[in-house]
């Protein structure tokens, strides 16, 4: 069997008495779409804080391919091919939809401050790979007609998009999703859902997490479920839908989650 | 933070005034974005030749009637002009506030005064290396505090700008608190010779005014300056999408000390004497004046600004009693009319109205030193 592209080992994250995660082990094969499930605060974010840098495992290890991740710095673990996006979007309002994208083509440019202000040759030639990249992604993600517009102006669906378009142009080998159908309609659904297998289909691996249950059952080659930070069930789509205690952790939760 | 309207928000009754200022800039924006590159060099040209017949006495008389027109275009003038232009770097761009900006100004001076009295350095040579003395020092200010945010951030480099001062006040090799006398000018540049005659400094200046200005924009439109947008609007998320955060904070940091050391470089080759008390808090703050009340950000607005705060309190001497307290009523009254200065950018304009670049939160998660809880509720 060939390394798993991401893999945790028994990962415990703790926040003071709040245990997020509790021994989690999570294995993800190359060009997989794995899904990860669970009612609110399971700690569904939690792992992509883990493996993503945002917080150090209180114990246990993150492996990239094979490699420690633990204690890599946040934008290296990008440069290496790992690429998220946020439950609540957090684009760069303020910048048009291009240069959103662009800040994350971006990641693998070199030019520094004396090739951009003596516009040195390499300088112009990544800026202008880094604007067609851009735009051939906004195209991808299907929002190319909004290129020139400040991000926090686009609606909703979009906004969620141009997050997809903008982790995309990292180039990543595993593409985390953080609720990406979130505040979207029924057709925008369907289109995420054909998004989200373009991408596998463009050889990447993705890690999502969604509330939505049709989109995870119609999208996802396996499931995971997370409950108070406990993984309590992993597999297919069917046998996670049908297996006792994801049941009786949705059900036991839905009283008070409303 | 999805609030369309929220840009465009301006109560009519107090703000129609400015509104109407703000239509007319919004408009001419428009048009300098949609000009054509010919249109643009036009514009370009004619700003460098108003530059150069500025000095004019006919001019002059009614700028200045109280002083030599030409020397306070040179300082404070253009010297604000310059220093302004690096400050954008590091605040309006980076998004970094810093409240020692002096010291660097300091630094290029002394490289000046000094290197040149003892040693006999030629002039260049002690620019350059003030520039690169600069450089170092905001480096070494910067690698340590950057990881600070905000207050911290400020009043850190605050205690910087007063420890270079001090520093210089109580070391008896660089003059103390007698400061450094007889600092030789300038070699002649094409013939022109650099003597008590204003205008060759004068033309230095717009020279390097102009230079600066030209890196300043091709680092705002570069990976660089879209780096630093991106750390002043969401850090973490810049972070997380492959942006260096630290090295570029520091570079901005670094770039904008070079911009000040260069400024001090030029005013020590005119000034002749320069001691301690040449670099004030005071002009720290002054600067940042200009940067703020111009537009932060916005190059065009900075240097409004930086001339305005200049050129006024040399022309109304007559209030000289009066100057500070006039001062501080305006830019009272500008931060409650017009928080966005003069000639904001669009983005920065933005920015300022949602209250902060960047303060979201990452799911329910990352309680940063700027997000308090009840954010975090309100975003999830
Ligand atoms: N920085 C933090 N400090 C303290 N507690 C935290 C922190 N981050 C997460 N938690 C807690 O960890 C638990 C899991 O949170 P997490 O955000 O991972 O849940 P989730 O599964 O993503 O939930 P949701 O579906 O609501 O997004 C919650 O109880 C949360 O309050
Ligand atoms: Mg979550």
């Amino acid at each position: 069997m060939s390394t798993p592209v991401l893999q945790l080992d028994n990962v415990t994250m703790r926040f003071g008495g709040v245990v997020a995660l509790r021994e989690a082990k999570i294995s993800i094969a190359e060009g997989e779409i794995f899904a990860l499930i669970g009612p609110n605060g399971a700690g569904k974010t939690t792992v992509f804080n883990v493996v993503t840098g945002v917080y150090q495992p209180t114990e246990g290890q993150v492996l990239f391919k094979g490699s420690r991740l633990d204690g890599t710095k946040r934008f290296k673990i990008t440069k290496q091919g790992i690429a998220r996006t946020f439950q609540n979007i957090r684009l760069f309002h303020n910048m048009s939809a291009l240069e959103n994208v662009m800040v994350g083509a971006d990641a693998h440019h070199r030019t520094g401050a004396v090739g951009a202000t003596l516009n040195l040759p390499w300088h112009r030639k990544e800026e202008k790979r880094g604007r067609e990249l851009a735009r051939e992604l906004l195209d991808f993600v299907g929002i190319s007609a909004r290129m020139t517009e400040t991000a926090k102006n686009l609606p909703y669906g979009d906004q969620r998009r141009l997050e997809i378009a903008r982790a995309l142009a990292t180039d990543p080998r595993l593409l985390l999703l953080d609720e990406p159908a979130a505040g979207m309609n029924p057709a925008e659904k369907e289109d995420l859902q054909r998004l989200i297998r373009k991408i596998r289909d463009s050889g990447r691996t993705v890690l999502l997490i969604e509330h939505d249950m049709s989109l995870v059952m119609g999208v996802s080659d396996r499931v995971a479920v997370l409950d108070f930070g406990q993984l309590i069930a992993e597999g297919l789509p069917h046998e996670v839908q049908n297996n006792p205690k994801v049941i009786e952790a949705y059900l036991g939760v839905s009283e008070d989650a409303s | 933070m999805k609030g369309d309207g929220v840009t465009r928000e301006e109560s009519p009754t107090k703000r129609g005034g400015f509104a109407a200022v703000g239509h007319g800039i919004d408009r001419m924006r428009d048009w300098w974005e949609n000009a054509k590159v010919w249109q643009r060099y036009l514009i370009y040209i004619a700003l460098v030749v108003g530059a150069l017949i500025l000095p004019a006495p006919a001019i002059g008389t009614f700028m200045s009637p109280g002083s030599d027109w030409t020397t306070v275009l040179v300082y404070p003038i253009g010297t604000y002009i310059l220093l302004a232009v690096g400050l954008n770097v590091v605040v309006g761009q980076a998004g970094l506030l810093d409240l020692g900006f002096v010291a660097f100004f300091a630094i290029g001076g002394y490289s000046v005064a000094y290197y040149g009295t003892q040693f006999g350095w030629n002039y260049w040579a002690t620019v350059a290396f003030g520039i690169i003395l600069a450089a170092v020092s905001g480096v070494i200010l910067g690698a340590p505090t950057l990881r600070l945010r905000g207050d911290y951030l400020a009043i850190v480099t605050l205690g910087f700008g007063e420890i270079v001062r001090i520093t210089a006040n109580n070391t008896d090799e660089i003059g103390g608190a007698r400061g450094i006398p007889g600092i030789p000018h300038p070699p002649p540049i094409f013939g022109t010779k650099f003597l008590i005659d204003p205008a060759p400094y004068y033309y230095l200046i717009v020279a390097a005014i102009v230079l600066v200005i030209i890196f300043s924009v091709r680092l705002q439109k570069s990976r660089v300056g879209r780096a630093w947008a991106a750390i002043r609007e969401d850090e973490d998320a810049a972070e997380l999408m492959g942006v260096p955060t630290f090295k570029f904070k520091l570079l901005a940091f670094a770039i904008g000390a070079m911009i000040g050391g260069l400024a001090g470089g030029i005013y020590a080759g005119k000034a002749v004497f320069i001691d301690p008390n040449t670099f004030p808090f005071i002009l720290s703050a002054t600067i940042l004046a200009a940067v703020v009340l111009g537009g932060s950000g916005n190059l065009p607005g900075v240097i409004l600004g930086a001339f305005l705060i200049g050129w006024l309190p040399e022309r109304f001497r007559d209030f000289a009693d009066y100057r500070i307290l006039i001062f501080g009523g305006v830019l009272v009254l500008m931060m409650a009319l017009r928080p966005e200065g003069l000639l904001p950018s669009r983005r920065r304009k933005a920015e300022l109205h949602e209250g902060t670049g960047g303060m979201g939160t990452m799911g329910a998660e990352v309680p940063g030193p700027d997000t308090d809880v009840s954010t975090t509720e309100a975003a999830k």
